[in-house]
């Protein structure tokens, strides 16, 4: 009786302690926030074309650095997404047992390299390989590590994808092939649609993680926020600004120093409205689907 | 029997999963037109022979098979056979319904457009065909839009019957199509075999010996992977010739 009492309240400490560093992180981003936008007008922060903070003239805009955000994850889907399917329709259809048995840990091992050693390898291996193909391209830019982090967040999609194939009941493979469908039919018109919420679900994720990441764009980006669509110069994203500041040496309390309390504020609410809809998708999927 | 209306022969049919044979020696010849039921206690190879007539167990893991397959004269496992070619001619209704999460429509449509095929009109025509001869058209004509999961049991079995038709097949394997519907459902399922007969060679599996005697012309008793006794279906159940089979029939095992 006793050590369950024991075990209760450590179960409790552990959910309590969740939840009290969420409320904490929202407090800090929240009440920092207040403190920045008592100076800089919400207005600006929003419809400002420049985010300037650490010049002499400063402007607060977060559109180059939401710009560089979404820039460098669109690239990343674009080379997760096609790669990703394409490998979880294989594993799934084609391989056999054994190979996919190996190949689908080895894969997974993609998504746990330390970022950091990602980010040199955009820098010092890919952006020099495209420099060739690309004349004009920058030394720091938002394509390769764009690239690469879509190789890395591929196991995010194929992973999570080819679980969601493999549970689409067998009696419907073989309805299909029963029709004369081969595999590629079957597989884009009856496995895909049939896991597209599982699917949907790994893109979230993949999503959501190329959002987060730091480390590769921070180094091979470049740190200059620019508010363009055009992936071959210099840019910056929330997270490596972030970086930036809290490793600068700009002194705690001043205004720079809550610009990076307001930007990760525009990047909590940005995934938060992300998953939000994405959620919705899902849900109306579901709805058609089953 | 007149060689001319053999539609499916096998011969010397051994199929293995792994190492455990399960299927010893199948001759069977079966006619153009005609109802060929397979009976037999749970687990004695029907849905495993039934299977190799379109060749559905290629994709199983360790499954093996001897012996030859030939449907109107020509061997179906021949290195010239297209297997998607084949399962147009040889079409296949299961146990469980298993109608795509897509609509009606869609559902019937679905191996015409893996052919390729686009042309309104000719869908149209090919939904509403072949949701007549399911006898499944005036219950779902207004709503074809519909998803096909919302369909009854009953209702969905005959719309994959109805999938199964539009891409015209010549012979439709049924795996126990009617063991997890109601007696209504079944009555329906079991008019439309023999309405279908006219026009397609139909084999079915059945552990219901009361629904083989109902609708096939000629029956199979299959025993632990063995062919025991091919006949026609009246004289398996009047006058079985093999001691098993009257067991069987008479319900004293299985
Ligand atoms: N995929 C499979 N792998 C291994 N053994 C199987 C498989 N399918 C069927 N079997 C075995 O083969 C035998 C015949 O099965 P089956 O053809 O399904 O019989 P029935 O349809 O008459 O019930 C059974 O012993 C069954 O256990
Ligand atoms: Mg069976």
């Amino acid at each position: 009786m006793k050590k369950e009492k024991i075990i209760e309240g450590f179960l409790f400490a552990c959910a309590a302690i969740t939840l009290l560093t969420t409320i904490g992180i929202i407090w800090v981003l929240l009440s920092q926030s207040f403190s920045f936008f008592k100076e800089v007008s919400v207005w600006d922060f929003l419809t400002d074309t420049q985010w300037t903070p650490l010049f002499a003239d400063k402007h607060f805009g977060i559109l180059p650095l939401l710009t560089g955000t979404l820039l460098i994850t669109v690239i990343a889907m674009l080379v997760a997404l096609p790669l990703g399917l394409t490998i979880a329709i294989y594993l799934n259809e084609y391989a056999p047992k054994g190979f996919r048995k190996v190949v689908k840990p080895l894969l997974e091992v993609l998504a746990a390299v330390p970022t950091v050693v990602y980010g040199f390898f955009a820098l010092v291996v890919v952006t020099p390989m495209l420099q060739k193909l690309i004349p004009g391209l920058s030394g720091f830019n938002a394509l390769s590590p764009g690239i690469v982090m879509g190789i890395m967040i591929i196991p995010f999609i194929s992973s999570l994808s080819e679980d969601a194939l493999y549970s689409v009941p067998k009696s419907l493979r073989e309805a299909s092939y029963g029709m004369g469908a081969t595999r590629l039919q079957t597989a884009f018109r009856v496995l895909l649609p049939s896991a597209s919420s599982g699917i949907l679900a790994s893109i979230i994720l993949a999503f959501s993680r190329a959002i987060g990441e730091t480390m590769i764009v921070a180094i091979a980006a470049g740190q200059q926020p620019r508010l363009t669509l055009d992936p071959t110069v210099p840019i910056e994203t929330i997270t490596a600004y972030i970086v930036q500041v809290s490793l600068g040496d700009v002194p705690h309390g001043s205004l720079e120093y809550r610009t990076i309390f307001s930007a990760g504020l525009a990047l909590f609410v940005f995934t938060f409205l992300l998953n939000n809809i994405s959620f919705w998708i899902n849900k109306k999927y579901r709805q058609e689907y089953e | 029997m007149e060689n001319g209306n053999i539609k499916i022969e096998t011969k010397n049919i051994n199929a293995f999963y792994g190492e455990k044979k399960v299927l010893h020696n199948i001759d069977l010849q079966m006619e153009a037109n005609t109802v060929t039921a397979f009976i037999g206690p749970s687990g004695c190879g029907k849905s495993t022979f039934l299977r190799l007539l379109n060749r559905m167990n290629d994709y199983i893991d360790g499954f093996r098979k001897e012996g030859d397959v030939l449907i109107n004269g020509v061997d179906i496992y021949s290195k010239n056979t297209r297997i998607e070619e084949l399962r147009k001619q040889v079409g296949m209704v299961f146990q469980k319904p298993n109608p795509f999460p897509k609509t009606i429509y869609e559902n019937v449509v679905y191996g015409l457009r893996i052919q390729g095929i686009k042309d309104k009109q000719k869908l149209d025509a090919a939904v509403e065909n072949s949701l007549k001869r399911s006898a499944l058209w005036n219950e779902v004509k207004d709503d074809l839009q519909k998803n096909a999961l919302s369909l009854s049991g009953g209702q969905q079995q005959r719309l994959c019957i109805a999938r199964t038709l539009a891409v015209e097949p010549s012979i439709i394997l049924m795996d126990e199509p009617a063991s997890a519907l109601d007696p209504i459902s079944t009555a329906k399922i079991e008019e439309l075999i023999y309405e279908l007969k006219q026009d397609y060679t139909i084999v079915i599996v059945t552990h219901n010996m009361h629904q083989a005697g109902r609708v096939s012309d000629k029956t199979a008793f299959f025993l632990s992977g063995d062919l025991v006794e091919y006949n026609d279906t009246k004289a398996i159940f009047t006058s079985p010739k093999d001691q098993r089979t009257e067991n069987y029939i008479t319900g004293k095992f299985g």
